[in-house]
Parts: C-alpha cells; sequence; structure tokens
C-alpha cells in the first residue's frame, strides 16, 4: 500500500493504544485530576501547534495572530451550544468554521505581505479580535462568558488531535503540501515555476485557522469559563514558541515541545516567583544551543515498520531518525 | 459652541502628539536595530521600562533633578540594551530569523520578571519634584506644561540623532552597515562596534523616552513596555522600517490616531482602531510611508 | 543519534515526572488539616494577593498556637492563580486532586473564583472567597461555593444611593475599564443604582486594561461637569486616573470601590485622591475590639497596616476553619453544611450566609482624605 496510508494507519494504531493507556491511569486515578488536567490541555496545545505548524513551519508565514482564531472558534462553539443548543461535535465544527472564514477574510489581503511585515499584521488581527470581542456584550465582553457547558473529555481531545496530526501529516505530504513548502523555501522560484503561491498561502493560513478554531471550541468547553484576555499576544507568543521549539516543519518536533513546554511551568510550579525567570532564560539557551529546535525539520521516520512487525510500539515510536 | 469644540481639538492634538513623540522615541530604537541587522527586538519596549526604573531610582534614591535622571536612564537603558544584544543576539546572528525572534521575546519576558521579582508588579511613583507640573492655562486650554517639555526634548535628541547619524564617523558606518554588512566589514568597519553602538543608541532613546513616561503618566510598573512597545513597533513598521525619520512620522501618527479615536469614536476600540488603520496602510503601501519599494532580486 | 537520545530521554523525563507525581494519597483522618489556598501572588493584582496570604498566615498561627481545630493542626498550602483564571483551575485542581485539601479559601479575583467554583464544586470540596464580588461567583460556582463579602449589585447601589442622597449629586460620569469584569460590572451595577435614585448619567467612558493615559476620555468628560464621578477599578489605575482628572481640572468628587483599598494608592494618586468616596467592606477606624485586636495582631506579625484584602481573606478563612470545627469532620459535604449554617463575628462584621451561599454583610462609606481612609457611614442590605 502508499506509504503514506500505511503510516497513518499505523500513527492511527499507535494513537488508540496510547489513548488506552492513558484513559486507563486516568480512569484509575494514577493520574489524578490534576495530571489529566495537563495530559488534556497538551493534547489542545498540541492541536494549536500543529496547526500553526502547517502555517509558519511548512509554509513558512510568520503569523503572530494565531491566538485570535483560538478565541474564535471558543467564542463561536460556546455561543453556539449555549444559544443554538447544538451537540459538541456541531459545536465544535462551527467554531472551526467560524474561524477559517475570518482566516480566510484576514488572509486575502495580508498574505501579499511577507516577513515581518506578515508577522506585525498578523498580530494587529489578533489584537483587533480580541479588543472586538471585549467589546460584545452579549458575549460577555471583558466579564468573559461562563457557563459554558463542560462537554470536553479526554477522549475528544484525544482523537481529534490525532485526527488533525494525520490530516496536516497528509496535507504536508501531498503535492499541495510540497507547493507550500516551495513557497517557504524560495516564494520567487516557486512563482517563477508556476505555483500559485497566493493561494497556497491561503490555503495553508486556512486550514491552519480552522484547526485553531476547533482547539478553540474544545478550550472553551472544558474551562467552562472564558475570557478575552486568554487570547491575547501572549497566547499567540505561547503558540509559535511551541512550533519553534519543536523545529519548523516537523510534526513530531511540535508534540514534543508543545507536550514539554506544558508540562514545565507545573514542575517550576513550586518555585513560582522565579518560574518566569527560569523559563526564559532556558528558552534562550535552548535557541543559542539549538535553534532548529528539536527536531529540525525531520520527522519520526517510519521506516522502523519495515523491520518489526509487532513490539512495543511506544518504544518503536521513539526510536526517531 | 464652535469655541469649545476648536480648543478641545487643539487640546487633544498636544495630547496626541506628547504621546506620539514618547512612541516615536521607542520606534527609532526598533528601526535602527532593525536596520542594521534585520531583528525585531521585541524586548525594546521593555528596556523602555527598564530606562524608567533606572530614572526612578535616580530621582528617588539618588535625589537627581531632571536632567541627571534623564541622562542616568538613557544610560541605564543603552547598557540593557548592549548587554542584550551580546548574550542574546550576537551568538544567533546567522540563525533562522524565528529563532533570534523567540529569543527577543524570551528576553522580553525576562526583563520584565526581573524588574517584577525585585520592584514588584506595583506601580512605582515618579516623585512630583522632579518636574513639577504646572498647568498652563490660556485660551481656554489647559497645557501641562509637563508635554510641552516632553514634546521639546525628544525634538531635541532626535535632532541630535539625526546629527550623529549624518555628521559623525560612527553615523557613516551605521549607515554603511545597514546598506550592505559584508560590504562595510570589507571596508574595514568593525561590524560588531557598530552593532553594539547602534544598540546603544537606540536603546538610549528608548530610556528617555521611559522616564518622560514615568514622568507624564506618574507610575511605572514591570509591564509598562508592553502595549507602547507593540504600538512602536508598529509606528516604526508604518514609517517604513529602517528608516529613521519614518520611525519619528510613524510614531506621532500613532499617538495621533490613538488618541482622536479615543475622542471621536470609541475610546473602547481605540486599539483596534489604531492597529486597523495601520493594517490598511501596510496593504496599500507595505514599505511604509517613506519607504521606497525595493524590488527582490534573485 | 543526538536527536535519537534526546527525544528517548525527554519523554522518559516527561513518562517520570508524570508518574513521580502521583504519589500515594495522603491520609485525611490524621495529621495536619490541609486547607488550600488560591491567591494572586503574582501578576497584577499581587499587591493584594500578598495581603490575603499574610492576612491568612496570621490566622494560621493564631489557630495552631490556640492548639488547632480538634487537636490537628491546620496547614494551608499557598499556590499562585497569577490572577487568570485558567491558571487558578489548574493550581485549583492540583490542590483537590495531589494536595488533597479538604477546603480552599479563594481565589481573591472574581475571574478565577467563577473559573474554578464549578470544579469545587464537582469535587465536593467548599470553597470560600473573601473578595470576589462578582453575583456569577456563587450563581455560577454551584453548591459548594460560598462568598464571604458583598456582592457587586449591592455595593454598586451603595455608592449611588450615597452620592445621590447623601452627596446630592445629580450628575455622573462614569470611567472605567471595559476589559475587566469587576471595574465593568461596578460601573454597570452604579449606573442601575444612580439611575433608579433619579440621577443621570452624563458621560460613560472607557479604556483598555493597562493604559496610562486618559487624557482623551477625561478631557470628554470635563465639559459634561459631573457632580460626581466614578472610577470603579484597583488603585494602581485609579491613582493615575486620579491625577490626571485633576490635573485637567475635573474637581468633582471622585467615587470609587473596594478595589480602591491599598496604601498604595496615596503612592500613585497624591493628593489627587482626596475628597473622594469608596464603598468598602470595612473601616480600619473601627472601634470594635476585634478589629482593633487584629489590627494590633497584625503589625506586631508584619509590621504593616492591615488592608481590606488582608482582613477579608483572614476572616473568609476563620469561617472556614469555624465551619470544619464545629462540623468535627474533614469530609467536604460536612464542611459544606456546617459552613451553610455559619453565624459569626469576624473582623469584617457578622457574617452568615443567604440561600445563595452570599454573605448577608453590610458595606461601609469611607472618604478618602490626606492619605488615609475615613469611616463615614455604615449601609446594611
Amino acid at each position: 500500500m502508499k506509504k503514506e496510508f500505511r503510516n497513518t494507519i499505523i500513527l492511527l494504531v499507535i494513537g488508540v493504544i496510547l489513548f488506552l493507556i492513558l484513559s486507563f491511569l486516568m480512569d484509575t486515578e494514577i493520574l489524578n485530576r490534576y495530571y489529566g488536567r495537563i495530559v488534556i490541555l497538551i493534547c489542545i496545545n498540541v492541536i494549536l501547534a500543529v496547526s500553526l505548524n502547517l502555517i509558519i513551519g511548512i509554509t513558512g508565514q510568520l503569523t503572530l495572530g494565531h491566538a485570535g482564531f483560538m478565541s474564535i472558534g471558543a467564542y463561536a462553539a460556546a455561543m453556539a451550544t449555549i444559544q443554538l443548543n447544538v451537540t459538541f461535535p456541531v459545536a465544535l465544527l462551527l467554531g472551526g468554521v467560524a474561524a477559517g472564514l475570518i482566516g480566510y477574510l484576514i488572509g486575502l489581503p495580508t498574505l501579499s505581505l511577507k516577513g515581518d511585515y506578515l508577522a506585525i499584521t498578523t498580530l494587529g488581527f489578533g489584537e483587533i479580535i480580541r479588543v472586538v470581542i471585549t467589546n460584545i456584550d452579549q458575549l460577555g465582553g471583558g466579564r468573559g462568558l461562563s457557563g459554558i457547558p463542560p462537554k470536553t473529555t479526554f477522549a475528544w481531545v484525544f482523537f481529534i488531535m490525532v485526527f488533525t496530526i494525520l490530516i496536516i501529516y497528509n496535507i504536508a505530504r501531498s503535492s499541495q503540501g510540497r507547493a507550500m513548502m516551495s513557497v517557504r523555501e524560495d516564494e520567487i522560484a516557486a512563482e517563477a515555476m508556476g505555483i500559485n503561491t497566493t493561494k497556497y498561502k491561503i490555503m495553508a493560513f486556512v486550514i491552519g485557522s480552522f484547526f485553531a478554531g476547533i482547539a478553540g471550541g474544545l478550550f472553551s468547553h472544558y474551562l467552562m469559563y472564558i475570557k478575552p484576555e486568554q487570547f491575547g499576544f501572549l497566547k499567540s507568543v505561547d503558540l509559535v514558541t511551541y512550533v519553534v521549539m519543536g523545529g519548523m516543519g516537523s510534526l513530531t518536533g511540535s508534540v514534543l515541545s508543545t507536550g514539554i513546554l506544558t508540562i514545565l511551568p507545573e514542575f517550576l510550579r513550586f518555585m513560582n516567583d522565579y518560574r518566569m525567570i527560569i523559563y526564559p532564560i532556558a528558552l534562550i539557551v535552548i535557541m543559542r544551543f539549538r535553534p532548529q529546535g528539536l527536531m529540525g525539520t525531520k520527522e519520526l521516520s517510519m521506516k522502523i515498520f519495515d523491520k518489526f512487525s509487532k513490539g512495543s510500539d511506544e518504544d518503536a515510536a521513539f526510536k526517531g531518525k | 459652541m464652535g469655541g469649545g469644540r476648536q480648543m478641545e481639538f487643539l487640546q487633544q492634538m498636544i495630547n496626541g502628539l506628547s504621546l506620539g513623540f514618547v512612541y516615536a522615541l521607542i520606534a527609532i530604537g526598533y528601526t535602527m536595530v532593525y536596520g542594521i541587522i534585520g531583528l525585531i527586538n521585541f524586548a525594546h519596549g521593555d528596556v523602555f521600562m527598564v530606562g524608567g526604573y533606572f530614572g526612578f531610582f535616580a530621582a528617588t534614591m539618588l535625589h537627581l533633578p531632571f536632567i541627571p535622571t534623564l541622562l542616568v536612564a538613557m544610560g541605564g537603558a543603552a547598557l540593557t540594551g548592549v548587554i542584550v544584544e551580546k548574550i542574546a543576539y550576537k551568538p544567533l546572528r546567522n540563525s533562522p530569523k524565528l529563532s533570534i525572534l523567540i529569543t527577543a521575546i524570551a528576553m522580553s519576558v525576562l526583563l520584565e520578571n526581573l524588574v517584577r521579582l525585585k520592584m514588584t508588579t506595583d506601580p512605582q511613583t515618579y516623585p512630583e519634584t522632579l518636574l513639577p507640573a504646572h498647568v498652563i492655562r490660556f485660551a481656554g486650554l489647559s497645557i501641562d506644561n509637563r508635554q510641552l517639555i516632553i514634546i521639546g526634548m525628544s525634538i531635541l535628541l532626535v535632532v541630535i540623532l539625526q546629527f550623529i547619524v549624518f555628521k559623525t564617523k560612527t553615523g557613516k558606518a551605521m549607515r554603511a552597515t545597514s546598506f550592505d554588512k559584508d560590504a562595510a566589514a570589507l571596508m574595514g568597519i568593525n561590524v560588531d562596534s557598530v552593532i553594539s553602538i547602534t544598540f546603544a543608541i537606540g536603546s538610549a532613546l528608548a530610556g528617555a523616552a521611559g522616564v518622560l513616561f514615568g514622568i507624564l503618566y506618574s507610575s511605572i510598573d514591570p509591564y509598562m513596555g508592553i502595549m507602547p512597545g507593540l504600538k512602536a513597533f508598529v509606528a516604526a513598521v508604518l514609517g517604513g522600517i529602517g528608516i529613521i525619520p519614518g520611525a519619528l512620522w510613524g510614531g506621532l501618527i500613532m499617538g495621533l490616531v490613538e488618541t482622536f479615536s479615543k475622542v471621536y469614536i470609541s475610546s473602547s476600540y481605540s486599539d483596534a482602531i489604531a492597529f486597523s488603520i495601520l493594517i490598511i496602510i501596510l496593504i496599500v503601501k507595505p514599505s511604509g510611508l517613506l519607504g521606497k519599494k525595493t524590488r527582490e532580486k534573485v | 543519534m543526538f536527536k535519537k537520545k534526546m527525544s528517548l530521554l525527554l519523554s522518559m523525563a516527561m513518562a517520570v515526572g508524570l508518574l513521580a507525581g502521583c504519589g500515594a494519597k495522603s491520609a485525611s483522618t490524621t495529621g495536619d488539616i490541609k486547607i488550600g489556598v488560591v491567591l494572586p501572588l503574582t501578576g497584577a493584582v499581587s499587591s493584594f494577593g500578598k495581603s490575603g496570604q499574610n492576612g491568612i498566615k496570621l490566622l494560621e498561627d493564631q489557630v495552631n498556637k490556640a492548639g488547632g481545630i480538634n487537636g490537628r493542626k491546620i496547614k494551608f498550602i499557598f499556590e499562585d492563580d497569577e490572577g487568570k483564571p485558567d491558571t487558578a483551575v489548574t493550581v485549583g485542581t492540583k490542590l483537590i486532586s495531589s494536595d488533597n485539601v479538604v477546603a480552599i479559601v479563594g481565589p481573591l479575583t472574581s475571574g478565577s473564583c467563577i473559573a474554578l467554583g464549578p470544579i469545587a464544586t464537582q469535587s465536593k470540596v467548599p470553597m470560600i472567597t473573601g473578595s470576589g464580588t462578582n453575583p456569577d461567583v456563587t450563581i455560577k460556582g454551584g453548591e459548594y461555593v460560598y462568598r464571604a463579602c458583598f456582592i457587586d449589585p449591592f455595593q454598586g447601589s451603595v455608592l449611588a444611593k450615597f452620592a445621590s442622597g447623601d452627596l446630592k449629586a445629580k450628575t455622573a460620569a462614569i470611567l472605567y475599564d471595559n476589559g475587566n469584569d469587576y471595574s465593568k460590572g461596578l460601573a454597570e451595577f452604579f449606573e442601575k443604582g444612580f439611575i433608579a435614585a433619579g440621577g443621570k448619567i452624563v458621560g460613560k467612558e472607557t479604556y483598555a486594561t493597562g493604559d496610562k493615559d486618559f487624557k482623551a476620555q477625561l478631557t470628554k468628560i470635563k465639559p459634561t461637569k459631573p457632580d460626581v464621578v466614578l472610577l470603579p477599578d484597583y488603585y494602581g489605575t485609579v491613582g493615575n486616573i486620579a491625577k490626571q482628572a485633576r490635573a485637567i481640572g475635573i474637581n468633582a468628587p471622585l467615587l470609587g470601590g473596594d478595589g480602591w483599598d491599598s496604601a498604595e494608592l496615596f503612592k500613585v494618586g497624591g493628593t489627587a485622591v482626596n475628597n473622594s468616596y469608596i464603598s468598602d467592606h470595612y473601616s480600619a477606624n473601627d472601634t470594635a475590639s476585634l478589629v482593633v485586636a487584629f489590627q494590633k495582631d497584625y503589625k506586631a506579625k508584619y509590621n504593616l497596616e492591615a488592608d481590606a484584602m488582608a482582613v477579608l481573606n483572614y476572616d473568609a478563612a476563620k469561617i472556614m476553619v469555624e465551619a470544619i470545627k464545629t462540623s468535627g469532620k474533614t469530609d467536604g459535604q460536612s464542611i459544606k453544611a456546617a459552613l451553610q449554617k455559619t453565624n459569626l463575628q469576624v473582623v469584617s462584621g457578622k457574617v452568615s450566609f443567604d440561600a445563595n451561599r452570599d454573605a448577608i454583610k453590610g458595606a461601609v462609606i469611607l472618604k478618602v482624605d490626606a492619605s488615609k481612609f475615613n469611616f463615614i457611614k455604615k449601609l446594611v442590605p
């Protein structure tokens, strides 16, 4: 069978196994609620990181407003549940579509900008979204939106995460993905080769925003209460950090770095006053000595599965290449 | 009544200009650094904040008057800027843009929290005696003398800067390096020093802005640099990144737009409006107001 | 090779870290009684949090010195929510699930309370906040969430009545932070109360959190000549606004809420905040013996003057400790039952809970003058 298809199935199987292990740990309280919460937050963050990686890592477009799309999804999904009483999956979808739509509207005019200009424009849009939400009373405005039914469970979050990873993995390996990468590598050459760079930039942007919206919906139905400040510039910066630390263009890297960077603040909680000093120092050191991030642009190689028929899947998954 | 409206307009104009000059001083630092090494120095807004605190110390601990306080702040900020450059940016000079960006952002968070640790989150107040406020009332206007001083001080600093950049050898070296780093090195210019000097000057200006800000708004806190830093960055891009007069105009426009949108449109949306107008300008003329369209050669 | 080793190492570290945390559940029938505390020890209102922490630590000393609860010492475990709702939930969950606390005191900010409340209720861990004044805290929080202070609608209406009745104000202007739930909420409730009392709102302007420049908004308010100006925000911002307002010539009395109450107000605001009135939870001038004793003990331990946050958190903790003592047990349900029946005289007044689990408590009006908060009058609901 085709390599991508085979890999997708394998990843799915690994996913299911991981899920069963983690569920077991959480149900039997070996991992208590606190750790369970961290795991769920990691999954949500992974969805955000991977979707952002599509835009920054694979297509090379620097966006600093990703949290804005998360917030659109969060609010849209929450309102759909509260006002329209739709089922959870429909609410999530609405959140994603809303985010993707706004992504399209924003992307159209701005994706012709380059580099730092694009960065600051997306930053501006992120802020605009935040300010607008703060001023809409029906959404709670500055007081926040409370009373969101807690519909997010580990199962939802985990499988949507796996789903997102698989989709973006497949996009990256497709011809569209290659077009996106060519935009990243050398936009002018790509244009000269006849690739409609704007089309692919927008495509990556919209898909990325869509998934960010879904992550937002999961977030709002987990926290039960959301405020606009949670989705500001600093959150966007957090997300960019996840991607860069993991290695732009590497989905495995995004997963790993997101996990580490979500857990790290918890570990450092006991020295709370110093946490926000150690954390940035750690980032600076990593950027200095390993600026390409954890995985560079490489992914876990699936070639191992040629050799092993079955085996410790956890083990095999971490024997990267 | 027409007269009252006009007066209010003029009043707001002055409000906008004094705010704008603060933004301009910060923006100039952004643009200088970008012009030389192509880096968005996210920690610049926090250098502004650090300058404010240096000034606070000079004024409250050492009881220095206005000008020495300003100088201490500028010196302290310059030092901070250069240290940041040496530790964080220099080693990454040949790294991908995004890693430097992350480092800059991490630097920013680090500075904020170092100051917070020492000084707590509570705002510190600049002593009234540093630059006593006199409200000058004439023709129905209430002008804070400090606003005038800030405007005057900022113009002076910009003039000095222009002198340095265009009339001194160092300035020439700076301009050469920003045109073409490698060629400049080949011509015998010590690029490292030039970069450090650029950081020092840009940071000094931001430090001055920090003091002026502290005087004008009387309180400083560890996070005071975030929003002004953002807006100043936008100002720099608006004017054409890398172009010093552009940063000046960009800052003024930002200050005026912010003030007037608060008055005439809505105070709750003023941030969003400010960003929107600038996004529009960027889309219409991406190289910024004073920028030239550079053709990217392949 | 390096990459392989590193990823393996990191993933192992992650796994070890995750598992290491799940230790044995500590028994809750012997040993110290653990009570969780969630406060903003860092972040924008960290000085409130620090005051609250001081108050609670003082209580811990006092209770333990007197023998603890039924022979067992109490231990307050402090966690920092940074003033952010999702951090509040994270640390609150940690306190409940990892530290196995029997109750939670806090959070301090309404936003954090609204976020953490439902979790506390879900886990059947009683939670009491000394300062979350937004009505949603108990409405959305659920059965196990108690509030030891008044709510913003009450505070807003008290201020409005005072302005209209005592200060004889016919017009008012409001300048508030529309990104801050406390500020926005208090502004809205004051407006309702003021209009109900026959007044007129002649100016309503907003600013964003962290803004330093209010000249534009103040210049707009000035020509409307309001009799009073409401600034429902925290001391740091208010001090600044007051200064700028006075500088452009707005001399009307200023009004505010409990967010003003901090010695820092005078550092920032100087003389600009004179001729202002605020609604607050308690007055330092109160001659009641409990108040005097508390102030004395607080000063002795910290060499600082006690402020409202210290008092409120001390009181909230005290109420919770009393409930645990009365119930004789350490399970959530018993403590909650005892809480509901609370009828206790604490530093900030007499406290009992209504059907919504809100404290039936009065407010005081204080006049801000010459670096002091002076008692004017007391109002009961």
